[in-house]
């Protein structure tokens, strides 16, 4: 890294390439490079070897059909802090093949894949590109602008009546199949052969065959119903003896079509969608898309609702963190008695939360340019209880009973460990990252709303293994508790909202990346407007999926009941991994 | 248990003896019994399995009714707590997980999704309803249901338990019940029970 570089490499760095290779993205409301697609592999080892962008927080595309054209758009940042660097690649629709990036930035393989799955364009040069989210066989790539799902009424949403006459008309009925499917003309289902995942269970890593003991693989198929993981997710593992020799994750069991809906969806139906995407942390889901279209639109929002937001997004992460370390104590085998302990500070923060918002989980609360309602003085008086006495005494039950305790301790240190520099190449995020060692926390890197006044520290732990993921976590818990004293200390009077409550928001044509530090990691929304009252791309950056990039590497060479700990200090939650 | 609730009324068991001699149907003791130990399967699908979770843990606590006993196999459980989002990924499993399930077995549809589709209905990937594949007991609404609402519709599903008589329940009638096709993953999801009718529809168009 040249010092020129480092000091303002932005300004300057079309000059660094040849002409011709990359150029200012200069459309009206867009920014960054676009780089040739010959150039790209080049381009990006510049960008990670000499100026520094050594992670790769978030790669997709976007479908410009009248145009002709994909836009695949990349985002970097470095992790000593500082803004993003966008650059883009375009290729046109006929030919989306565009260089893999997986070798410089292998944080970039699920993320590929996905584009591959759902837009339908090929990644040169990547090792494993399957399908990931939908299955093999499955016809057609649904996030194309030119695709059309079954129920499909029209392309954007508000639809036109149901109910003409007065009478309803069911999706299904309009269906040929009475039913949400289609097929290609001539389909016939009896000579159907399903697809037996071969690529899939011939992609795990051989080991030597020991000969003299006559040994063999065992390939396990660890969900997707499975008490370990979460949810729908689904983990092949070979095994050898007790030991992992590979594992791949398998996921889309639960993948509810969210960006597609979403483009669909006008600016502001989205919002309760996104509380749907991680359900356990709904309030920051609504915080960072929120930021995502407030940027295009140029709103500034009101101080009281800043607070409003910054308060509720603490106590989702004091929430997150607790139902997270309860369940860590699930899959360490202390079976559901433990994790009572840990969420039980959680339903007096729901009780917050039905309180402002009126639904529990689901709580739609942000609205843009603040939120939706205010906070009654008797809600501040809760979280100031809940602050000052409930949770700081249960951070000490967890000292006492947990921190020290043998057993989790042997089960948790020196397991699933994951070095400074794997976590950065592998794009993980929040706590593994932290735990990893790199001090790596949005709100500090690159500060959004209020957090840049705001007084607390950012845990890291050292090792990078399953206690320090732990030990961050408990640790974020009381740094919460920090600025939320600070916050309820100083909350100004005035307004939540900036202008009027509106249904159909203007957003100014451009795209704009939004990003906040939730629970699980960066979280961010990726959102192209054409100035039209829907989104033209709606994308979704969701932590816990890229941080699923480093199951495989982490869980190789450890024990096979080891496995189910290590994904649950990843910490996923399925309906954001597979959204 | 209070006698009350066990006896039957027609016959008057004398005072001196209440302590001691109950008086009841089969039907009744039977069901009494089943309805209280209904084991759930383990098996959250999406947004609304944290809430069930929420009923399970202390503050709502389904153990009251007898339903704590979450079992991680079809095979020892009684009701399937269809808790979320149905995706055509997902079905194939469930339906076998279904299949697995002893007699008598119960379904319960918990939220929108399950229900019908939910706000994620017109989605490429999601089934409309779980209901198009395995028959369902008692359907829960919400968005997600409130654990008081979960705990209302195992109360329903408990009530539908009692309603039920030994002669006239298919678990024991004669012959073994049919399995349910499990649905294949195509182009796009195929319900084999459907076959022809996929086929007719998907001819090509003849010119006219
Ligand atoms: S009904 Fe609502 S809360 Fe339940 S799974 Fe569907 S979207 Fe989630």
């Amino acid at each position: 890294m040249t010092e020129a570089t480092l000091v303002n490499p932005l300004e300057t760095l079309v000059e660094h390439f040849p002409s011709g290779w990359v150029k200012k993205d200069d459309r009206p409301g867009y920014s960054g490079f676009i780089v040739e697609r010959e150039h790209l592999l080049d381009f990006a080892r510049a960008m990670r070897d000499d100026f520094g962008f050594d992670y790769l927080s978030m790669v997709t595309a976007s479908d410009y059909l009248a145009e002709g054209i994909f836009d695949v758009v990349y985002y970097a940042y470095k992790t000593i802090g500082g803004p993003a660097l966008v650059f883009k690649v375009q290729v046109p629709r006929e030919d989306a093949v565009v260089p893999s990036l997986v070798a410089l930035y292998p944080g970039a393989d699920f993320q590929e894949r996905e584009l591959w799955d759902l837009m339908g364009i090929r990644f040169e040069g990547h090792p494993d590109l399957r399908r990931i989210l939908m299955w093999e066989g499955f016809e057609g790539h649904p996030l194309r602008k030119d695709w059309k799902e079954p129920f499909y009424e029209e392309d954007v949403k508000p639809f036109k009546s149901r109910w003409p006459e007065g009478k309803p008309i069911h999706a299904d009925d309009r269906n040929p199949f009475n039913d949400n499917v289609q097929y290609p003309t001539g389909f016939d289902p009896e000579r159907w052969v399903p697809e037996a995942e071969t690529l899939l269970y011939s992609g795990l890593q051989q080991t030597a065959h020991y000969e003299e003991f006559k040994t063999d693989e065992l390939i396990v198929n660890m969900g997707p119903q499975h008490p370990s993981t979460h949810g729908v997710f689904r983990m092949v593992v070979s095994l050898q003896g007790e030991k992992i020799v590979d594992l791949k994750p398998v996921m889309g069991y639960l993948h509810r079509n969210h960006e597609k809906i979403g483009e669909r969806n006008t600016f502001l139906q989205n919002m309760p969608f996104t509380d749907r995407l991680d359900y356990t942390t709904s309030m920051s889901n609504n915080f960072a898309y929120a930021l995502a279209v407030e940027k295009l639109m140029g709103l500034q929002v009101p101080e009281r609702a800043e607070y409003i937001r910054v308060i509720m997004a603490e106590l989702t992460r004091i929430m997150n963190h607790f139902f997270a370390t309860g369940f860590l104590l699930n899959d360490l085998g202390v079976y559901f008695t433990a994790s009572l302990y840990a969420i039980e500070e959680r339903e007096l923060i729901l009780d917050i939360f039905e309180e402002v918002s009126g639904s529990r989980m689901m709580c739609n609360y942000f609205r843009f340019g603040g939120v939706v309602r205010d906070v009654s003085d008797e809600v501040l008086k809760k979280i100031h209880n809940l602050i000052y006495d409930r949770i700081p005494r249960k951070l000490d039950q967890f000292d006492a009973y947990l921190t020290n305790n043998e057993i989790l301790r042997t089960r948790c240190e020196g397991v699933g460990v994951l070095t400074a520099d794997q976590a950065i190449a592998l794009s993980t995020a929040g706590p593994i990252l932290r735990a990893s060692g790199v001090p790596y926390d949005v709100r500090r890197a690159d500060p959004y709303s209020i957090y840049d006044r705001l007084d607390f520290d950012v845990v890291t732990g050292i090792h990078g293994d399953i206690y320090d993921r732990y030990l961050v976590r408990v640790g974020e818990i009381k740094e919460s508790i920090k600025i939320i004293k600070q916050l309820l200390r100083d909350i100004p009077g005035g307004p939540i909202l900036a202008g009027k409550p509106a249904y159909q928001v203007r957003v100014p044509a451009g795209e704009s990346y939004g990003r906040v530090e939730g629970p699980k990691g960066e979280l961010g929304f990726y959102i192209v407007s054409s100035g039209k009252p829907n989104p033209e791309r709606y994308h979704v950056r969701a932590p816990t999926f890229i941080n699923l990039t480093s199951l495989a590497p982490m869980s190789r060479g450890e024990k096979v009941a080891d496995v189910v700990v290590i994904l649950g200090a990843i910490d996923i939650v399925l309906g954001e991994v597979d959204r | 248990m209070s006698p009350e609730g066990l006896s039957k009324p027609e016959y008057q068991v004398p005072q001196e003896m209440q302590n001691q001699v109950a008086l009841t149907t089969l039907d009744r003791l039977y069901n009494w019994s089943r309805k209280n130990s209904v084991w759930p399967m383990m098996f959250g699908l999406a947004c609304c399995a944290i809430e069930m979770i929420a009923a399970a843990a202390s503050r709502y606590d389904l153990a009251r009714f007898g339903m704590e006993v979450m079992r991680p196999s079809p095979r020892q459980s009684d009701v399937m707590l269809v808790s979320g989002t149905v995706t055509k990924k997902m079905i194939p499993q469930i339906v076998r997980l279904y299949n697995q399930m002893p007699e008598p077995k119960y379904v319960i549809a918990m939220g929108a999704c399950a229900t019908s589709g939910g706000p994620f209905k017109e989605g490429y990937n999601v089934v409309a309803g779980v209901d198009k594949f395995i028959p369902v007991d008692v359907y829960i609404p919400g968005c997600p249901p409130t654990p008081q609402a979960l705990l209302h519709g195992l109360m329903t599903l408990q009530k539908k338990i009692e309603g039920q008589s030994l002669k006239e329940v298919s678990w024991y009638q004669k012959g073994p019940g049919e399995p349910i096709p499990v649905p294949v993953l195509g182009p796009d999801l195929i319900d084999m029970r459907k076959a022809a009718v996929i086929r007719e529809n998907s001819q090509p168009v003849a010119d006219a």
